[in-house]
């Protein structure tokens, strides 16, 4: 059990990353990573409605969609309704009952319907037959591995906006280039296994 | 056939109920905002310049409903502005005083002295990074003219010219978003209104000055004496105009042997 949940947990973080290794959720990796704040607001959103999705769809899939039968098709319907249900009941919630980390996360909180790491780590998690547990600790360290890949990057483009790169290359060219050397670097991660 | 409408029934069933679970929470967790946050924040210039010292545009229009903020506090709005969310809160308004930017630097190209050549990064803030220079200049309060200041003005009003920042008073609506970006600290709030200022920054003894830059304050007196409204002072060889006193003569202007006040008329 144990070990099933480290090996997933590494998966999710390094060898598997959403973004640099299944190239999933590249819309808000590359929109919001331009500021170290910004970026930390995005993935502190992103961690908490992965997990709940997780944690939700599973329940879902285990008690609706498998006994009628209808879970091979169905799955990825049902689960974006669900993620953008829990994003429009999220957001309510913090303005209500946090309204200082809703002002923080401001408008990342609704992006994150359209972020389809959220959707991708609760189809894999449905693929893999993770049980409730896997599915929670997938969900989650997704979202620290989403978060590692958009710091990482945000706190290079912080710097980029003083090197000294050509013209041709301004703007998003950089940003694709220097997130295609983060992609390379992570397959260096793609190795590691952990002996069961 | 029983997979389809088994499919279809779960489907509206999900639907039905998150959409009953949406509507209570809509109800339970409901935020009163007040509507005339909304109407004021219609009247505001737009910029998000945040020279009202609110982030952004809705900050100050939230503040302002609270009744927390002046009503002139729209910089850019003036007092048009002012005016319409003073009708909407139902305060008068006395239209806050407009002002501008000025740069307090009158070191052209080939008048000053430079302690190197920095070919860096084009950036004020990137050459004053440069250990133990503070800026290529020998003047360590003058204008570093790789436009900083220039970038970050969202009006236009701020330009490059001969080698410093001028500001375009038609165009600048007193934001000072260039002042917070100045690694030297250059830029300065000065009245719409107001006709004369020292453009020099330099603290420096008068014999130090004339060494480094062909204008900068030497801190002759001259026009604190010629003053006929008492308006100049001179501390640490820098002469300074209280726009308050000034009665817009344009004398100092002219008696100054530096040629450093500017005469804006």
């Amino acid at each position: 059990m144990f070990a099933s949940i480290v090996t997933i947990s590494l998966a999710a973080i390094l060898t598997n990353n959403f973004i640099f290794s299944q190239f999933l959720g590249i819309c808000p990796f590359l929109g919001v990573s331009n500021k170290m704040s910004t970026a930390t607001g995005m993935s502190v959103a992103v961690i908490f409605v992965m997990t709940m999705a997780s944690a939700i769809c599973w329940v879902i899939n285990q008690f609706l969609l498998i006994p009628f039968g209808v879970a091979d098709f169905m799955q990825t319907v049902a689960y974006i309704l669900v993620i953008a249900v829990l994003v429009q009941f999220v957001e309510m919630f913090l303005k209500k009952a946090i309204p200082s980390l809703y002002s923080a996360m401001g408008i990342f909180l609704p992006l994150i319907t359209t972020n389809c790491a959220v959707l991708g780590v609760v189809l894999l998690n449905t693929q893999n037959s993770y049980n409730f547990l896997e599915s929670l600790v997938d969900g989650f360290t997704g979202g620290v591995g989403f978060t590692v890949a958009i710091v990482l990057f945000a706190s290079v483009r912080e710097r980029l906006q003083f090197a000294d790169y050509p013209k041709a290359f301004e703007g998003f060219a950089i940003c694709l280039v220097t997130a295609a050397l983060f992609a390379l670097a992570f397959m260096g991660f793609s190795g590691m296994k952990i002996p069961v | 056939m029983t997979t389809v409408i088994s499919a279809i029934v779960i489907l509206g069933v999900l639907g039905l109920v998150f959409g009953v679970l949406l509507v209570i929470a809509g109800k339970v967790f409901y935020v009163e905002k007040d509507p005339k946050e909304e109407a004021v924040r219609a009247v505001l210039a737009g910029a998000n310049c945040g020279a009202c010292g609110y982030p952004g545009c809705d900050g100050y229009a939230a503040a302002v409903a609270k009744g927390e903020a002046p009503v002139n506090g729209c910089v850019p709005g003036g007092a048009k502005a002012a005016a319409a969310i003073g009708e909407i809160m139902g305060v008068a308004a006395d239209a806050g005083e407009a002002s501008v930017a000025f740069v307090r630097c009158s070191g052209t190209c080939g008048h000053t002295k430079k302690k190197f050549e920095y070919e860096g990064i084009s950036s004020c803030l990137a050459a004053t990074r440069v250990p133990g220079s503070n800026g290529a200049n020998v003047c360590p309060a003058s204008c570093l003219g790789f436009g900083d200041c220039a970038a970050a003005c969202p009006f236009d009003a701020m330009h490059i010219v001969d080698g410093i920042a001028q500001v375009d008073r038609s165009k600048c609506v007193g934001c000072m978003k260039c002042a917070s970006v100045c690694p030297k600290k250059l830029i300065t709030k000065v009245p719409a209104t107001s006709t004369n200022a020292v453009g020099c920054n330099s603290t420096d003894k008068g014999a130090a000055v004339t060494k480094y830059c062909d204008f900068g304050c030497i801190g002759c007196m001259k026009c604190k004496k010629e003053c006929p409204a008492d308006a100049i002072t001179v501390t640490n060889f820098l002469a300074v105009i209280d726009q308050e006193k000034c009665v817009h003569c344009g004398h100092c202007a002219e008696i100054c042997p530096r040629k450093i006040i500017r005469d804006f008329d």
